[in-house]
Parts: structure tokens; C-alpha cells; sequence
């Protein structure tokens, strides 16, 4: 199993009734923030104890690092407009979507050229990249600081929702020394079927972990997600080889950054393999297809083994799924994967073929009204 | 001010010259711009996997606790 990244898992959550916060100022912040604070508290951002401050920051920007030469690629900032904070003081912060309640020490206070943030973190500084869009919308002023976690509450889907504390318990109880994780934001097609039994022929264990949270209209519901993967891995997975658990944390668009950013995650979860696809964490034509695979060169010291795979489809000459290293044939035999095709043949009440998606998960979807974020 | 901040996140070491002379000419025509980028990216990968802090043990109520809840989310018989 990994170790977490920069050596120690981070537990930043304290019992409420050993403080006093009555005199404390509060504000509110918005569901992203919550799910920073509850990623940093719960580990799942180790080795970071609270949102950057401006040295971190600009490491971060400037190196991909923090300041301590750790590898890091997203800033996980607080903005703030409230102006009678300052160094030294502290701060309640309150979400009332996570039922977050966490105290903030706040260790700076400063500002930063949104342009020079999105163009090294997303490589433009156009505004219809939606992470540049988010980035440029944010408050001009950012608190940086440990953060502790005084309450959360209970939300849908908590019984897919494992700390990386838990993981790593899981993973010790199955026995799994190397763990292959795969991220998702969709249900699950013979392709990803494909990626996944691949990947995991070469080590112990399978960690499914989908992205759960704010989507697009269009997209899959959280629920048809979580579900068509229980009916998945119910009828073709070993129940001791696969294990699926959520993660909340909004998807950025940061092409390679996010892929390393997501390989940490998976790393703090304990595991010791990470699958990157094509055009990882992408958006629009803002990053070459195969640029979340070069990034991961530049970081010898990441201590979790980046899987790459490039496109697969399937082959009617070979009767199987293949990529481009394995298949010989011409692509006119070459069906592709492809989402939108999935999502219009669902749209229409209709199963797709069986080579396209399985038809129990397929079911599965169809047994919702209606499966996609409106 | 600038440079004097910049100048401490750096700091100069000595190797022998033809070891440098050596890196250099590998060097040529790969990623690596420069002989401290190679010697940066080499050091990184040797000390990383010395200077990770022992695996956290849980204590033994923790474990019971957290084995518990994946009992009853049916992760673990």
C-alpha cells in the first residue's frame, strides 16, 4: 500500500466541545470550499493541514510544489471578501449544503493575479474554460491556514463514502498490497470494463472511485453512476478483487495538473497505481490528448505508478476490445466508445448493444426516469 | 528584493567536473534543460523514498471502529 503523500496521513478533525467558538467570526462558504475543508480534514489532501498561503501558492503556480519541494499542481485556496480578518485571528467557516462547520487560523492574508493562476494552471486565460471561468469569479482576497473540522453532517450517499483512513483499513483487511485506482465521472462501458480487468490483472485490487457532485446538464445522475456500478461489479467482478467508494471534490478542467492532482488523492485512499486515459481531466482542445501522461515525467518522487492508456475500441476483426498497440487491423473495423452515442441510444428508452455496454448496467439506467442532470 | 528571495530558494553545489561533464553530454537532447534541472530530478527520486515518515499504525479502537462501519456498508464480511 502507498504511503500517504508527504509521509503522514492528515486528521484535522477536533472534538467541538473541546473549543470555545462563540466569540469566533463566521462566514459562510460555498459547497466547493465545504468539500476542500472535509478533503482536507479527512486526509484525502495530505499532506496539506489547510487552505495555501502565498508562499505555497506560488510555489505551487511557479514548480508544480509546495513550498517544501512536495509535489502539488492545484491550488486549494479560500477566498474571501470579509475585511476586518486579519493575521493571527481566527474564523469559523459554515456551509450549511455539507453541514460544515470548521475553525480557521489564519496564517496569511493576500492577494494574486488571477491571470498568472490561470494561465499556469490551466494553460489560458480564456473564460470559457470553465476553470478559469471559476478562477476569475473567486474573491480578490485568500486567506491561507490550518483549518480544523468541528462538524459535518450525514449526507446522500455516505454509504459509498470511505476516508482514506477507512481505505487503507479495507485494503489491509482484503490483504492488497498494490491497488489500482480508477477515477469516473460515468457509468461504466464495456471499454471502462476493459481498462479496469487490464489494469487489474497486474495487481491485488480494483478502487472504483467516482466523482461525485456538481455536473453539467446532460451528464449522468450521481445515482445512475453509483448504481449501474453496483450492478456491474455484482455480475462481473470478484467481490474480493473490486471495491467502489465516492469522492466529493469538484473537477477543475486542469488537464495534466488535475491528473497529477488526482494520482495524490488516489495515493492518500493508499493506493499504489493510478489509471490515466486519454485526455485526462480535459476540456475542450486546451490540452494535447496525451499531455496528462507526458506531466507525470516530471515527477520522479510521486510514489504512485501512473497506468496509461491511450484510446481503446472495439475490433470486429479481432471479436474483442483493443487499443493501438495491441490490434493490427484498419480502423473501418474499429467501433469507438463513444459516450455521446451511449447516452443518445439510453435517451431514447433503447439498450445499447452488448458490445457497446453491458445490458444488466444498461437495465439499470433505464430503470430511472430519467438518468441525466438536467 | 526580488532576486535576494529568489536566490534563497536555490542553493549551489559542488560535484566533480568530469561527473558534470558526463551528465552534460546525457543530457543532450532529452527534457532536461540544464545539468542542475537532471542533478534536481535525480536527487528528488533518491531522497523521496528515504524521508517518507513510518506507515501511521492506528490504534487498536480506531481500527475496531472503522472495521465496524465497513462491516455494516458491507465492504468486509
Amino acid at each position: 500500500m502507498s504511503k500517504p503523500h508527504g509521509g503522514k496521513l492528515i486528521n484535522r478533525k477536533i472534538n467541538k466541545e473541546l473549543l470555545n467558538t462563540k466569540d469566533l467570526s463566521e462566514f459562510e462558504i460555498n459547497t466547493n470550499l465545504a468539500e476542500d475543508v472535509l478533503n482536507i480534514a479527512n486526509g484525502v489532501f495530505s499532506p496539506l493541514e489547510g487552505f495555501l498561503c502565498k508562499n505555497d501558492l506560488e510555489n505551487v503556480i511557479k514548480d508544480k510544489r509546495l513550498a517544501d519541494d512536495t509535489p502539488w499542481t492545484i491550488p486549494i485556496l479560500l477566498d474571501f471578501d470579509k475585511n476586518d480578518l486579519k493575521e493571527g485571528d481566527s474564523a469559523l467557516l459554515v456551509n450549511k449544503e455539507a453541514g460544515v462547520k470548521a475553525l480557521l487560523e489564519i496564517e496569511d492574508i493576500f492577494t494574486y493575479d488571477k491571470k498568472t493562476i490561470a494561465k499556469e494552471v490551466y494553460r489560458t486565460t480564456e473564460t470559457s474554460h470553465p476553470g478559469v471561468a471559476n478562477t476569475y469569479n473567486m474573491k480578490d482576497s485568500f486567506a491561507g491556514g490550518k483549518i480544523s473540522l468541528l462538524e459535518c453532517k450525514t449526507r446522500e450517499y455516505d454509504e459509498y463514502n470511505l476516508t482514506p483512513k477507512e481505505t487503507r483499513v479495507l485494503f489491509k483487511e482484503k490483504g492488497w498490497q498494490e491497488i489500482v485506482a480508477f477515477q469516473t465521472r460515468n457509468p461504466p462501458h464495456i471499454g471502462h470494463e476493459y481498462v479496469q480487468k487490464t489494469a487489474l490483472t497486474f495487481v491485488d485490487g480494483l478502487f472504483i472511485n467516482p466523482i461525485i457532485g456538481k455536473k453539467k446538464s446532460g451528464d449522468f445522475r450521481d445515482d445512475v453512476i453509483l448504481k449501474s456500478y453496483d450492478t456491474l461489479m455484482k455480475h462481473y467482478y470478484l467481490k474480493d478483487r473490486a471495491v467502489m467508494s465516492i469522492l466529493r471534490t469538484s473537477m477543475k478542467y486542469a488537464g495534466p495538473r488535475e491528473a497529477i492532482h488526482h494520482a495524490i488523492m488516489r495515493k492518500n485512499f493508499g493506493c499504489t497505481h493510478f489509471i490515466v486515459g486519454r485526455d485526462h481531466a480535459g476540456v475542450g482542445n486546451y490540452y494535447g490528448p496525451y499531455d496528462a501522461h507526458e506531466i507525470f515525467s516530471e515527477f520522479p518522487d510521486l510514489h504512485i505508478v501512473p497506468i496509461f492508456f491511450r484510446s481503446f475500441s472495439r475490433c470486429t476483426k479481432c471479436g474483442s476490445v483493443v487499443n493501438d498497440k495491441i490490434c493490427p487491423h484498419d480502423q473501418k473495423y474499429h467501433i469507438n466508445f463513444s459516450g455521446k452515442k451511449i447516452r443518445e441510444i439510453l435517451s431514447s428508452g433503447k439498450i445499447p448493444p452488448e458490445d457497446m455496454m453491458r445490458k444488466e448496467v444498461a437495465e439499470t439506467i433505464l430503470e430511472f426516469d430519467d438518468p441525466f442532470v438536467k | 528584493m526580488a532576486k535576494e528571495k529568489e536566490n534563497k530558494k536555490f542553493t549551489t553545489i559542488s560535484i566533480p567536473t568530469p561527473l558534470a561533464e558526463k551528465i552534460k553530454k546525457r543530457i543532450k537532447g532529452t527534457g532536461f534543460t540544464s545539468l542542475s534541472s537532471y542533478v534536481t530530478y535525480v536527487l528528488r527520486e533518491v531522497i523521496s523514498g528515504m524521508d517518507e515518515e513510518e506507515e501511521e499504525v492506528f490504534s487498536k479502537e480506531d481500527e475496531k471502529r472503522v472495521k465496524d462501519r465497513l462491516r455494516a456498508l458491507g465492504y468486509i464480511d
